[in-house]
């Protein structure tokens, strides 16, 4: 089980591109560290090349955002040793990691919204003329000169506000060019991203590999590994597990390391009967946003809304449930009308939302666990005006036992708790309520393969028990394993809807952009799918 | 979500007009401050001719100088996401303390009276700035706190006396009257150090980190500028700021007892809202704060001069605050959906 450090065969995969290619450059070994009681990090190790892309991974909790962590120079190791370019460096600060040559860039990335795209990338250590003054043209063409480098046409004057999340990460790269950074850690950049988002950063990843830089690749999506990585290793449990080359891996090698057993591929069976329709959607328009939407979905099925990002899905969501106003149509839940513009008339008419971004929305991040599972269920748990405390735990627990969330106690913060048992938190909220029509967008960014199971079978065991779900999500596998019916959004219009049985990966993202079957798009995932098999 | 509802694909030409766009929009903030002022003036001098005459325009002037120097200072503090309160109280006191001393000490030079009424305002910055960046207590509690600490005190000090303009050299009470071709030397000495503030904050890198540090205090600390030293400094200069302003009130009033600047603090941060120095940090500029400043004054001498009841210039002045919140909103949502229109066809 432990094939730690002892790899010998040293980058066959590749072909070096650089005079120091195949060099290490970063050497993490036997790295732990503990935050009070809980130790995040036990054994961590990682060995870094320069000119390869080495992916991380692991289940939530395995310990790879500690290492990151390290790495960033954000938290501090108890114990271990860390080498750069052979040297030993202790990374005491994050300006530590940056001097030392180390660029983190975060899934969301912290960008100034109301600075320039090109002072965001040089801020603190802008080109200075005469009178320590900032050179300001300098400052611009440099940044013109890293993206045409990086061959991404990002107009370096522009303000930071209002790019998107791939854009964002383009500038974080950028920023990490500018520093001369040598090793280029990239935490989870593809969960946000859609299909050719992931293309062109696989593109500018190639390159930084190109140019001899060595990145640390983390991502929840195995096919993404088999598509631009040389190395993985793998972590569990805060250990380091296995170090080796991708080539000769299969996805169930993989899987297999990162939870010690295999994972059931499809949860619940295939048939369904659906019965009335629960949520109705007809018409709706929301000008420059989305355009004559109509779905409906019945009880018992889960339907899923496919695409891109941005192609107005989580939009019309957010419509539905009534967060934002839509310019025409109308929206029916169990045949009755529902009030435009109002979440409260939603939740009253059976309506539960599980928003895309669980620590902004989904979550009041502050509160305890207990405290956000009866969130949506305050007035049943209510007696003349005051929340029983009894009561409020009885449901929390029942509701943590049921799915099985993974707390230390029900009054800790919710921040606590990793990322796939607070998504766990969000549903066991709406579950409280005995929803309706469930509407979850992207239930299962961010979570390990695990959890996500678990979440999946919920899904499908809910849809079982009458619930009408409506799914957004980006990742193609999972719309094909647990949905029932798939409508397609395009630039905010519904461009195809397929059953689950005549659904195809290919023919998905076909609809999704506008390109003829199976364009550039989905070829490097429906091509790892294979394996996933 | 805007983020996801921005994005551009093919980047080329759509960024470069979102660029352009935006920057257009940023320049209108500024020039509808001017519009509005042009406006005012036109329509109050078109009622009563008197209001374009020298001494009057040199009354809006003197006025001006004051609240646009403390707008300087509240600008660099509201940019980097903080705010203070306390510039109206530290006015106060230096006022009363630095007018006084023509009194207990005869003869001494006014520049030393000004040196120490920029020592007393700078003395209460670094208070603020203290508890702010090292004791981390919300800039509004401790901003509201000190306004009443050093109002307090000043009470105390000051009991019921006052310094009376005959107690004052006629150098010093001259300083706001002296002119050149009819404009007051102060306005121009306000306006260069305003200039100098607007290039200090555009061109040097602890200009540019407030305007980081306002835009995301969490994403500045990750990228390792001295978040709490350029705080500091902001709140330091903010006092020094008021402190000098404190000496210039006394040499304008002449007559200072302890209620000098009382709630100024408010009328300054209207001026910097007005100006469109955006309240939650990140964006705004210095010389739109000495815009507003001057908007707010110049409506004030209007009101005066059209004989209207001095109760609407408080209106106004929320009126204006408002259009200025709802001009950005409005600006905001119109460039967001633009953007997403943009997005949607370029996709």
């Amino acid at each position: 089980m432990d094939a730690a450090g002892a790899e010998p065969s040293p980058q066959e995969s590749s072909p070096p591109t650089d005079d120091g290619a195949g060099r290490v450059v970063l050497d993490l070994r036997h790295a732990a560290k503990a935050f009070g009681a809980v130790r995040a990090l036990i054994d961590g190790e990682i060995e870094l090349r320069a000119g390869e892309v080495h992916a991380l991974l692991g289940e939530n909790g395995a310990g790879k955002s500690t290492l990151v962590k390290i790495l960033a120079g954000v938290h501090q190791p108890d114990s271990g040793t860390l080498q750069v370019d052979g040297r030993e460096v202790a990374l005491h600060s994050p300006a530590a990691a940056r001097a030392a040559g180390i660029a983190v860039i975060y899934q969301e990335p912290t960008l100034f919204p109301d600075l320039s795209v090109a002072e965001n990338m040089f801020i603190g250590r802008q080109p200075l003329r005469s009178g320590r003054r900032i050179d300001a043209r300098a400052m611009r063409s440099e940044a013109a000169g890293v993206f045409a480098r990086l061959g991404v046409p990002l107009d370096p004057g522009r303000i930071a506000r209002g790019l998107s999340i791939a854009d964002q990460q383009v500038v974080e790269i950028g920023k990490a060019l500018i520093l001369d950074a040598r090793v280029i850690v990239m935490d989870e950049p593809t969960a946000a991203l859609s299909a050719a988002e992931v293309d062109r950063l696989f593109e500018v990843i190639r390159t930084l590999r190109g140019q001899g830089k060595a990145v640390l690749f983390i991502s929840h999506r195995l096919e993404e590994i088999f598509a631009i990585c040389q190395r993985v290793t793998v972590m569990r449990d805060g250990r380091h597990v296995v170090t080796r080359e991708v080539r000769g891996l299969t996805a169930d090698d993989l899987v297999r390391a990162m939870v010690g057993r295999d994972i059931e591929q499809r949860p619940g069976g295939q048939d369904v009967n659906p019965g009335e329709t629960v949520l109705g959607v007809s018409r709706l328009t929301r000008e420059g946003v989305f355009t004559d939407i109509s779905l409906q979905v019945r009880a018992g099925e889960i339907v899923a809304l496919s695409g891109l990002v941005g192609a107005g899905r989580s939009e019309v969501a957010r419509a539905v449930f009534g967060i934002d106003r839509y310019d025409a149509g109308a929206v029916t839940v169990g045949g009755k009308p529902l009030r435009k513009a109002s979440p409260t008339a939603a939740m009253a008419a059976g309506v539960g939302f599980v928003p895309e971004d669980r620590r902004q929305q989904g979550l009041v991040m502050d509160m305890s666990v207990q405290q956000n599972v009866a969130l949506a269920s305050l007035s049943r748990l209510r007696r003349s005006g005051f929340i029983r405390g009894g009561a409020e735990r009885a449901m929390a627990s029942d509701w943590a036992a049921r799915l099985k969330i993974k707390y230390g106690r029900l009054t800790d913060p919710v921040s606590m708790l990793s990322g796939g048992n607070q998504q766990k938190v969000v549903l066991a909220k709406w579950l409280g309520r005995q929803p309706a029509v469930l509407i979850v967008d992207e239930p299962t960014r961010g979570i390990d393969i695990a959890t996500k199971a678990e979440v999946h079978a919920l899904l499908v065991q809910l849809a079982r028990q009458g619930v009408g779900v409506l799914m957004i999500s980006s990742e193609l596998p999972e719309v094909l394993l647990i949905s029932d019916r798939i409508l397609v959004m395009r630039e905010g219009r519904v461009t195809a809807e397929f059953d689950r049985a005549s659904a195809s990966e290919e023919e998905i993202m076909a609809a999704a952009t506008g390109q003829g079957a199976n364009g550039q798009a989905g070829a490097g995932q429906a091509a790892a799918r294979k394996d996933a098999r | 979500m805007t983020a996801a509802a921005t994005r551009l694909q093919p980047q080329t030409p759509s960024d470069t007009s979102a660029r352009t766009l935006s920057e257009r929009v940023f320049r209108v903030r500024e020039t509808g401050i001017i519009v509005v002022l042009a406006l005012f003036i036109a329509v109050t001098a078109g009622v009563q001719h008197r209001f374009l005459s020298e001494s009057n325009i040199q009354f809006v002037l003197i006025n001006t100088t004051i609240y646009a120097l403390l707008a300087l200072g509240e600008t660099m503090v509201v940019v980097g996401r903080h705010v203070d309160l306390s510039v109206g109280s530290v006015l106060g006191m230096s006022a009363y303390l630095s007018a006084d001393l023509f009194g207990s000490h005869r003869g001494i030079p006014i520049v030393v009276v000004f040196l120490v009424g920029l020592g007393i305002g700078l003395g209460w910055g670094v208070v603020n700035g203290l508890l702010v960046s090292v004791g981390r207590v919300p800039s509004l509690v401790v901003t509201l706190a000190t306004l009443y600490i050093i109002r307090g005190v000043d009470i105390l000090i000051v009991g019921g006396g006052m310094v009376t303009a005959n107690t004052l050299p006629s150098a010093f009470t001259n300083i706001p009257k002296a002119t050149i071709l009819g404009i007051p030397y102060l306005a121009i000495g306000v306006a260069v150090v305003v200039a100098i503030g607007a290039y200090y904050m555009r061109t040097f890198r602890s200009g540019r980190d407030l305007y980081a540090i306002g835009s995301n205090p969490e994403a500045a600390r990750l990228a390792g500028l001295p978040v709490g030293r350029r705080v500091f400094t902001a709140f330091a200069v903010s006092g020094a700021i008021a402190g000098v302003a404190g000496v210039l009130w006394a040499a304008q009033y002449g007559t200072v007892d302890s209620t000098a600047g009382t709630s100024y603090e408010l009328t300054v941060i209207t001026a910097v809202v007005v100006g469109g120095v955006a309240i939650f940090g990140g964006s705004g500029s210095v010389v739109g704060a000495a815009l507003g400043a001057l908007l707010l004054s110049t409506i004030n001498t209007a009101l005066y001069v059209l004989g209207i009841s001095s109760f609407w210039d408080q209106a106004i002045a929320g009126f204006l605050l408002i259009l200025a919140i709802s001009v950005d909103r409005v600006i905001q949502v119109r460039l967001t959906l633009a953007l997403r229109r943009k997005g949607a066809r370029g996709a």
